[in-house]
């Protein structure tokens, strides 16, 4: 393929799970030119899904979080530009600017740039204790004031708030989660495995309050003390969480003239309309054949690593469609929740397992089409479920209800 | 401190020290070895840390879970009998100088 064989240096914006695989699989895979990771971040790059869990937890330390030390991107000739922001994309120049001016040369650019947290716009949220989870940086803080914390509000009862909330209650601290919709995980799981959830978490001490508004964040000396509802209920807390979701970084993108919505929009081959330039991982808006609606965005490591991958084989000259499997994962106290596919706009769950017990799967349908399955405490299952959906299989409601089923020959089975 | 072999697909052998409770995948991954990609972090999610074991040193492992047997069902090269999941493998006396091969791909 002529073009790939131009393409001497692979600039990498973005040095989370997206990038750094990128890079690793370039070499990897043989790739011979200059490989330029750039982050905003001054650490090595590391892992993400241990911070809300065992690192804030205390489990573990930094080395632990490291994708590879540091002499791996030497031996590997990965030019690591750490703590560097990216001020602009020079698109006919072919090069991005770093803050502070310095050019960087590309023959093939790749936006992983991720997500930054969605703050909202509430009276308070400039006060001391009110915390976020999605960095080192901001865990190393979050970790300090959980250390000396007399009670803690979640606002945002997804995948972080509750993580968050498993480990302070482990810590003795008292937690109160407030949701704005009536459930827990409401965006990412059917009902049954809500109620699940908020049912273990209340075993362990945790308050909710479902379909509450956050009016505003009240307190003393700048320090938050309490955090008042839409209903007038106030609760005290000296450490606030703020864990509403995620918005993409994508505005390089669209400062560069690149489409943006909901995400840097891209191909099915992860390319933007500029053919010199890539997006992946959760920075990237992909057309995907597991999603009922497309284009989609997605927060997992699943999806950056799939996604740099399918990069890396494009600019090794091998291109060929993103069509991973999505899927992820969260652990909340004793409680493991694995789901393959997508299931958002699911009409019909079936059950499977002892959902009394809190070990089973939910298989969530769209008319006949399965969508996805949710694994609680169930990791075989989600195993098999991983392989039964990538190879483009099914299993009738009928057959998922049934307990006599042998799930793990159908996962097993070759796709016809 | 205990001692774990990693055999690389193309036949080299790197001994590391592996601190109790450190699992074999974690101290692969801190000291940079290709051949362990461990992309979910040691979760029993991913697959992409599998080893095979020396077929006489199997029992002085941990004994599998069924959340790794049946990830062990989707390797990205072949299963066998003495595949593991190295960050199961979570070192402990009865594993000093344990020896892992590493498959030819991970992903």
């Amino acid at each position: 393929m002529a073009a790939a064989a131009a393409i001497c240096r692979v600039v990498i914006v973005g040095a989370g799970h997206a990038g750094f695989q990128l890079a690793a699989s370039l070499r990897q895979n043989g790739f011979d030119g200059r490989v330029v990771l750039i982050g905003d971040e001054p650490h090595l790059p590391y892992q993400r899904p241990p911070l809300s869990k065992d690192y804030l937890d205390g489990k573990i330390g930094f080395d632990m979080l490291q994708m590879r030390p540091g002499s791996f991107y030497d031996e590997h000739r990965i030019e690591l530009v750490a703590g560097r922001p990216v001020a602009a994309i020079e698109r006919a120049g072919k090069a991005v600017v770093l803050a502070g001016g310095e050019r960087v040369d590309y023959d093939h650019l790749v936006l992983a740039t991720g997500a930054r947290n969605r703050v909202p716009p509430l009276p308070g949220i400039e006060l001391d204790g009110v915390c976020y989870l999605r960095n080192l940086a901001e865990t190393e803080a979050l970790k300090q004031r959980l250390a000396s914390c007399g009670g803690a509000v979640v606002i945002g009862g997804g995948f972080i708030g509750l993580e968050f909330a498993a480990v302070a209650r482990g810590k003795g601290v008292p937690v109160h989660v407030v949701e704005l919709l009536d459930r827990v995980m409401a965006r990412v799981v059917c009902p049954d495995s809500s109620a699940h959830f908020a049912r273990a978490h209340r075993r362990t001490g945790v308050e909710f309050s479902f379909g509450r508004r956050v009016e505003r964040l009240g307190g003393e000396h700048g320090r938050v003390t309490h955090v008042v509802l839409d209903n007038g209920r106030s609760l005290p807390a000296d450490l606030v969480l703020i864990s509403i979701g995620v918005v993409p970084n994508e505005s390089l993108a669209a400062a560069a003239g690149l489409a943006v919505e909901n995400g840097v929009v891209v191909d099915e081959q992860l390319m933007t309309a500029d053919p010199a330039i890539s997006a992946i991982g959760d920075c990237a808006a992909f057309p995907s054949r597991h999603s009922l609606k497309n284009p989609v965005r997605l927060e997992a490591v699943q999806n950056a690593a799939d996604h740099a991958r399918c990069v890396a084989d494009r600019l090794l000259g091998k291109p060929h469609r993103y069509e991973a499997l999505p899927w992820f994962w969260s652990e909340q106290g004793a409680e493991r929740l694995q789901i393959a596919g997508l299931t958002a706009g699911f009409q019909q769950v079936v059950l499977r397992g002892d959902y009394a017990k809190g070990e089973y799967s939910a298989f969530c349908y769209a008319g006949d089409r399965l969508l996805g399955i949710e694994s609680i405490n169930k990791p075989a299952d989600h195993a098999f479920a991983r392989r039964l959906l990538a190879a483009g299989r099914s299993v009738t409601p009928a057959e998922a209800a049934d307990p006599d089923f042998d799930l793990r020959a159908a996962a097993a089975a070759r796709p016809a | 401190m205990p001692h774990v072999t990693y055999r690389s697909y193309d036949g080299n052998s790197t001994t590391l020290e592996v601190p109790f409770g450190t699992s074999v995948m974690q101290a692969a991954v801190l000291h940079g070895l290709d051949g362990i990609v461990a992309e979910c972090g040691g979760s029993c999610m991913c697959a992409t840390c599998h080893v095979f074991v020396r077929e006489d040193q199997l029992a002085q492992c941990p004994p599998m879970e069924p959340g790794e047997d049946a990830m062990l069902d989707g390797t990205a090269s072949p299963r066998r009998a003495n595949s593991r999941l190295s960050c199961q493998l979570v070192m402990a006396p009865e594993m000093d100088g344990l020896v892992v091969e590493m498959p030819e791909t991970q992903t």
